[in-house]
């Protein structure tokens, strides 16, 4: 029915199989959409957040997603400006990857700010001390780069290739890929930055509040890191899951094992930056704000279990299994990794999100919790299907894994 | 010099009456809760907290503290995290004052304020029919999707100021300018004034032995003191000061 569509060569599920697999999809993001316009049209009320739960399950996953997503401008460094050509066959993958989790975060944001018909005030009157007005004017611009990238991808498709102009368009976009890719590294190194310098610069909430090397806090440097770090688990991780939903091989083993590496030496530098950090703020940045460290983690659901969970479990041991040869060059253990530096860096969001809100400041005010309503889940669920979907239709009608023919035929 | 705006609250006579929390909402405007508001989705720009020494019976204490925004003077949080300078300090005053027009309700000012002073419209405003007349024709009231906070009854200053312009004077009378919080304590717990006039009662106030000021050593300089001779009062000041106090009470 489709298969005029299909690129040459491929081989791709029937259609009515392919319409099986995304129907539900569909239907969880009719049933977000339901859920965010409840949000839209009668108000935040419609969520569980609160005046002290400023934020909640959206910016949590937001910041997670960035992170993931940051596989898209850590790929395109590393291949176009860094020439490792290793990388090529996850690139456009990638390119993908990281517009579902970029475009899907500034959705979420659209629905979670009270007034999101007053976001282009932030280009108005922005306030150039705000972590968040860096990270709005970085976000947008980057949103633009990798609409951008993704074009010469989506140009690859069978019907569009028969149209001399469209190809003369991709090949000179794709002589602009290296200055795309340095525009999206730049852009991206300060939102990630930027995104975590929005807990760092909380000087009213130590437990979030860092120190500043120069003029940002620490936190902006760690995230930065985690991200490079999370960027290439996150595509080792869903090349694998399609792999697997697909039953094909789509990418040598060779460029998942660097994507590993580069994951390991990032999540090292992160861990070793992030444990001086954690030093530091534990015994000069949080006592002298007034607020013993041990505090923190007196509440039975954050207890110092979450801070050695996030260092060990999903830090120090992903860490050494990604820079061991010998477990890297192991599918499962090379996987497993990768899952576990996945969720570290989520744990980290959550706790920098969730836990830094719970904690009361005032002495007398009491550590409260929150559980997020079915709209605040709805709304999120509709990006990840939106997200799903969207890679769905790219996977089936465009060339996303240059050595899938090879690896075919092999 | 300009004026710089502070209140002292004396601890030791606050009754926790709440008078001051209805009169804050009388006067600024502030709708009555929906169904379905919390004490967490309400608004309340002063909230009164009740607070114990941590004792049993018999040697239990107990002190009500009521907190709104502290109109912190350096590095105030939520001036310098807002994305499009929906928050304001007034040079002229030292108030910091939100402009809900220009607020696009990212709430990032709520959690960067370390007093948790900062409310948002989570619903419509709506007064019940009849309630309406109630309402301060000198304070606007907000719309949803936007925070607000304290702002030392700034409806009041601009009435202060017309007066003096009105009379030919540059100045305001200090007595024109009480916030509704003031005016309304029954046991005159709280004081305001400029606190750049050091004949002021607030300033002499707050250098007075038994004022404190809450998580002063965040470094961000509220302008709003306490004041107890309760040992175990002043300590809740902050964690550090908390923990000292229990510790020296169990000797």
């Amino acid at each position: 029915m489709d298969s005029q569509w299909i690129p040459r060569g491929l081989q791709r599920t029937s259609f009515p199989r392919f319409l099986a697999w995304i129907l539900p999809w569909a239907g969880l993001l009719a049933w977000g959409l339901f859920g965010a316009a409840l949000c839209l049209i009668e108000g935040l009320n419609q969520t569980n957040m609160d005046n002290r739960f400023a934020f909640g399950l959206w910016i949590y996953l937001d910041l997670t997603i960035i992170a993931f997503g940051a596989g898209a401008f850590f790929t395109g460094f590393l291949l176009y400006l860094l020439r490792r050509e290793a990388l090529r066959p996850v690139i456009n993958s990638a390119v993908v990857l990281g517009l579902i989790c970029y475009s899907g975060a500034i959705i979420v944001l659209m629905v979670d700010v009270g007034q999101p018909l007053r976001a282009w005030f932030t280009f108005w009157h922005p306030n150039t001390h705000s972590m968040l007005t860096e990270v709005t004017f970085c976000l947008t611009c980057y949103l633009t780069v990798l609409l951008i990238e993704y074009v010469p991808v989506l140009l690859k498709n069978r019907q569009f290739r028969r149209i001399p102009k469209m190809l003369v368009f991709e090949f000179e976009l794709h002589k602009l890929m290296p200055i795309l890719a340095g525009v999206g590294a730049f852009l991206s190194f300060f939102h990630q930055g930027s995104l975590g310098g929005l807990y760092g610069v909380m000087q009213g909430r130590p437990f979030a509040f860092r120190e500043a090397i120069g003029i940002w806090p620490t936190t902006f440097f760690l995230f930065i890191l985690s991200a490079m770090a999370a960027g290439p688990s996150f595509l080792i991780v869903t090349t694998r899951l399609v792999e697997s939903l697909t039953k094909k091989r789509l990418v040598d083993d060779r460029a998942l094992r660097t994507l590993g590496r580069i994951s390991g030496f990032m999540l090292a530098g992160y861990l070793a930056l992030k444990a001086i950090d954690t030093l530091v703020w534990i015994n000069a940045t949080s006592p002298g704000a007034g607020f013993p460290a041990y505090e923190y983690y007196e509440r039975a659901s954050f207890g110092t279990w979450i801070l050695f969970l996030e260092i060990g479990v999903f830090g120090v041991l992903p860490a050494l299994l990604l820079l061991s040869r010998h477990t890297r060059e192991h599918r499962g253990w090379l996987l497993t990794a990768a899952g576990l530096v996945l969720s570290g860096i989520a744990l980290n969001r959550f706790v920098l999100t969730i836990q830094t809100l719970a904690l009361p400041t005032l002495t007398f005010d009491p550590f409260l919790s929150y559980v997020p309503s079915w709209q605040e889940v709805a709304t999120f669920t509709a990006v990840v299907a939106y997200g799903v979907l969207l890679y769905s239709l790219s996977y089936r009608y465009l060339p996303l894994f240059p050595q899938e023919r090879e690896l075919a035929q092999s | 010099m300009p004026a710089r705006y502070g209140m002292v609250i004396d601890l030791d006579r606050c009754t926790g009456c709440g008078n001051c929390t209805v009169a804050c909402a009388v006067e600024n405007n502030i709708p009555p809760g929906p169904p379905g508001v919390t004490d967490r989705t309400g608004i309340t720009w002063m909230r009164v907290y009740e607070a114990d020494n941590g004792e049993g019976f018999p040697e239990t204490q107990s002190a009500f503290v009521p907190v709104m925004c502290m109109q912190c003077e350096e590095h105030t949080p939520c001036v310098s995290v807002c994305p499009q300078n929906a928050v304001e300090v007034d040079p002229e005053t030292g108030i910091v004052g939100q402009i809900p027009e220009r607020c696009l309700g990212c709430r990032y000012c709520m959690a960067a304020c370390p007093y948790h002073a900062r409310y948002f419209n989570w619903w419509d405003p709506k007064w019940p029919e009849g309630m309406e007349k109630t309402l301060n024709p000198d304070v606007s009231p907000r719309m949803r999707g936007v925070a607000e906070k304290c702002n030392f009854c700034h409806g009041r200053l601009h009435t202060a100021r017309e007066k003096a312009a009105a009379a030919g004077n540059a100045a305001i009378d200090p007595a024109d300018y009480v916030p509704a919080c003031v005016e309304s304590c029954p046991t005159q717990a709280i004081v305001f004034g400029d606190l750049n006039d050091p004949a002021s009662e607030v300033a002499k106030l707050s250098r007075d032995e038994r004022a404190f000021r809450f998580l002063s050593r965040l470094g961000t300089e509220p302008k709003v003191s306490y004041l107890s001779s309760r040992a175990w009062v002043r300590s809740l000041a902050d964690r550090v000061l908390a923990r000292d106090q229990k510790e020296e009470a169990r000797g």
